[in-house]
């Protein structure tokens, strides 16, 4: 076992698990995006970056894919996370304004704006679908082209893909394939309207209670 | 070929070589690096050996053809043996008389001389040309000594010794040692101790190791790694060779980009010839150690360059980058530990092993030893490939090797080390180049590019051109590389269009910043340099394009004006006639020019002869 300290909390880890799993564990929240359990992480989204001190020097490290070290201090929401964060994040939101799961982190980091121009992709290129069809699935039917601006997510060739079983794994996996938001109103503004819900079960249940994926609806709030 | 099995078996075929070549006899040495074959070398190649074949002279004048001399401005360049009389811009009809008059009487011919614009003093002599005179050479030293195609060539000069040395007298921990000593760096940019990542990758766990020599220099006006994989490939395999026995690999790569054919020529004619003397294949030396090279061709992406992706393209894989939280000489190439250095670092262990590493530490700065490569460009004078000692300042390389300013304008910036290096103002031209004043400069050693701009650079337009080309070069996979540097790029965008807002350079430093800290590879670590560097010292610049809705530099064409100076027209009409937008009127004596039509291409401004065009 590993000795660590996140967020000035004294931790033990698993050599050669990372600091996402350790901090999971122990139940501080670091959002992700292209990480799941069950895939090798990626470490594309940034969203899971979080401020490393070895003693040595602080560095910025994607928690999915930092093993944890003896010693080491890591800051999960320190000023400098939450800052670079929260712009990866409107980088994001600018490309897929319509995005729920985008729009729900939105809410949940207080951000109520986006600064750029406004675009009207889907895929925020995660890789999700793809490491699943190659790694669970058996099957590797899709796969990166392109580069940079040009990247996207397609069969070789664009061509119904032989191997294609039909599966719907992609889909299942896939963080922004729902019900799209529809509380953008004008460009550049986001609806937060999460963000001001008040869910039913909190009156019935109180926050002890809530079965759901905590949308932290009910912590925002009481905190403002 | 015999294979050669010992040290004393090389010293007697290097001595044998030595006696066969006769050094006092005359002999031409033409440059046939890329910039002078663009120049026409090959021509003049050819009719020196047609002039001296069709005057009978076959056997006494021996003609060679080198690498990359450096001064790529004055290409072809030509040097005459035994007495080194260096002709610059030369012509294949300045063959004959060169022949006649040169390698016959000994006499210098005038006109192909290098002048010095500077004093008007003519030099006969390679080395004091004002451009060579201030350099410090070792890696390129024999570039423009030897045939890259022959071995021979190289055996002469001493090559392949220091791998005998290294191989029959001193062991792996010796030479880490002496690598670790002399203080090299990573020249490919990096600058992490050469020394150190050996250690580490002799020490890491498994059997079986690769090195792997970096040669896909992708940064737009940087040519050091070609000139050297052209013109000196043997040195680079030299190192690579000793590199794998200290550190236990018996396999190596080179990866090299596809669009340098030459080098990827030469490169392969190396290791051929390298092979049949026995310094490639098993049991080199006699010593049992067993090492070979292959050749990777890159496809032209310059996101290979950085290691991990560059090991992801050697597997066969999409040349994506990965954290290196788990460096590569401990999982590198198919999870083996890997060595990477880049061709310039390969190419100066060699010198080291042969001259000590007090040798090489006796020159540099306290932290950065040995000597930087650049490709000097832009408006100076003399463009062409430079090594100086570590912690030369900026001001000696632009201005006593690149000879100043083109057309005597003034100096405004100076970018290093390729597009995601920073832009280094005038106020600054006293730094000293090593990797860490460069980096505390906002700029960084990179590749060695060295671009030069004049006060008619408008600063915010080179941040847009080079973020133009990073966002087309970023592969692609993490957030803020490809998001954040295409946001940027719109941003730079508006604002030379005149149509920034005050808010936006605010954005412009958070976005810069943020995509520092969260990218995942050196790509995007480093492409906010440029904007990062000219917000910090060419603020002003921005300023005038977002709030007075003007360009300083009259670059930006949105925000420009082109006007005739009433005093100075003559009414010659010069303009009027290649004006492609019929925009000039010549009512009257002198002309207009119509604001509504004018496309600001600047031809008429090029075409005055009298300068009474003007842009604001």
């Amino acid at each position: 076992m590993v000795t660590l300290t996140i967020n000035g909390t004294k931790v033990q880890a698993e050599e050669g698990s990372t600091i996402l799993e350790a901090a999971k564990f122990y139940g501080f929240d670091i959002p992700t995006l292209c990480y799941h359990d069950d895939l090798t992480p990626y470490g594309a989204c940034r969203l899971c970056m979080v401020e490393v001190d070895d003693g040595k020097r602080t560095r910025m490290v994607a928690s999915c894919l930092y093993p944890v070290k003896e010693g080491i201090e890591v800051g999960t929401h320190t000023e400098r996370v939450i800052k670079g964060r929260k712009l990866v994040l409107e980088l994001l939101l600018a490309r897929c304004p319509n995005s729920k799961t985008l729009q729900d982190l939105a809410s949940k980091m207080g951000l109520e704006k986006v600064r750029f121009k406004m675009e009207n992709e889907t895929c925020i290129l995660c890789g999700l679908c793809v490491r699943m069809c190659a790694e669970q699935m058996g099957s590797g039917a899709i796969g990166f082209v392109g580069r940079g601006q040009k990247r996207e997510v397609v069969t070789p060739f664009r061509t119904a893909s032989e191997i294609c079983r039909n599966c719907g794994a992609c889909m299942y996996i896939c963080p922004v394939v729902e019900l799209q938001c529809r509380g953008v109103k004008s460009p550049g503004e986001l609806c937060n309207s999460c963000l001001v819900f008040t869910p039913q079960c909190l009156e019935k249940f109180g926050r002890v209670m809530c079965t759901l994926e905590s949308c932290g609806a009910c912590v925002e709030k009481e905190e403002k | 070929m015999k294979k050669i099995e010992s040290a004393q078996q090389l010293d007697a075929l290097r001595n044998s070589l030595l006696q066969q070549r006769d050094v006092k006899k005359p002999s031409v040495r033409v440059c046939l690096g890329t910039g002078c074959r663009a120049r026409g070398s090959l021509d003049v190649l050819k009719s020196f050996k047609d002039e001296i074949q069709s005057q009978g002279l076959k056997i006494s004048v021996g003609i060679k053809q080198t690498g990359c001399h450096g001064f790529c401005e004055r290409g072809p360049v030509i040097v005459i043996g035994p007495k080194e009389i260096f002709y610059q811009s030369v012509k294949p009809r300045d063959v004959p008389e060169i022949v006649s008059e040169t390698l016959l009487k000994g006499k210098i011919v005038d006109r192909l001389l290098y002048v010095d614009p500077a004093t008007g003093q003519k030099t006969s002599c390679e080395h004091e040309v004002p451009f060579y005179k201030k350099q410090t050479r070792r890696i390129l030293a024999n570039n423009g000594r030897i045939d890259p195609t022959d071995i021979l060539d190289y055996i002469a000069i001493g090559g392949y010794q220091a791998l005998a040395k290294a191989i029959t007298t001193m062991s792996c921990a010796e030479i880490i040692d002496t690598v670790e000593k002399s203080g090299l760096r990573g020249l490919g940019g990096g600058g992490f101790p050469t020394g150190r990542k050996w250690r580490s990758c002799r020490e890491a766990a498994g059997d079986v190791k690769f090195v792997i020599g970096n040669g896909d220099e992708g940064d737009p006006g940087a040519f050091s790694d070609r000139s050297l994989m052209e013109a000196n490939p043997h040195s680079i395999l030299e190192g690579m060779i000793i590199g794998a026995y200290a550190i236990g690999a018996n396999q190596g790569y080179l990866y090299v980009r596809a669009e340098y054919p030459l080098a990827l020529e030469h490169l392969q004619v190396a290791i051929d010839q390298a092979r049949e003397y026995g310094f490639l294949g098993n049991n080199i030396f006699g010593s049992g150690f067993d090492f070979d090279i292959r050749i990777n061709r890159g496809g032209g992406a310059f996101v290979c360059g950085e290691s991990s992706a560059l090991v992801a393209s050697i597997e066969g894989k999409v040349g994506e980058p990965r954290a290196k939280y788990i460096h590569t000489v401990e999982r590198g190439l198919w999870n083996r530990p890997t060595n990477l250095n880049n061709v310039k670092t390969w190419a100066s262990v060699p010198l080291i092993i042969k001259n000590g590493a007090e040798w090489y530490a006796k020159i540099g700065t306290e932290k950065s030893k040995g000597t930087a490569v650049f490709s000097l460009v832009g408006k100076v004078n003399n463009t062409g490939l430079v090594e100086v000692s570590m912690g030369t300042p900026l001001k000696t390389m632009i201005y006593d090797i690149g000879g100043g300013i083109l057309e005597g304008k003034k100096f405004k910036a100076v970018q290093t080390g390729g597009p995601s290096g920073g832009c280094i103002p005038e106020k600054m031209l006293d730094l000293p180049v090593d990797f860490d004043r460069l980096t505390e400069a906002g700029s960084m050693m990179g590749s060695g590019g060295m671009i030069v701009m004049d006060e008619d650079t408008c600063m915010v337009d080179v941040a847009r051109y080079f973020l133009d080309f990073l966002q087309y070069e970023s592969c692609g996979k993490c957030v803020p590389c490809r998001e954040g540097i295409k946001r940027m790029l719109e941003i730079i965008t508006d604002i030379t269009a005149g149509q920034g807002k005050e808010e936006d350079l605010e954005l412009l430093q958070e976005l810069a910043e943020t995509i520092k800290d969260f990218s995942l590879c050196g790509l995007g670590l480093t492409a906010p340099n440029t904007v990062l560097s000219t917000l910090k010292y060419f603020r002003d610049e921005y300023e005038a394009h977002v709030r007075d809705k003007k360009c300083p530099a009259g670059v930006c064409k949105d925000l420009i004006e082109y006007f005739i100076l009433e005093d100075k027209c003559t009414g010659c009409g010069a303009c009027l006639k290649l004006c492609p937008q019929q925009a000039i009127d010549a009512y009257g004596l002198t002309h207009t020019i119509d604001p509504t039509k004018c496309i600001r291409c600047g031809i008429c401004r090029d075409a005055c002869p009298f300068e009474a065009i003007i842009v604001k």
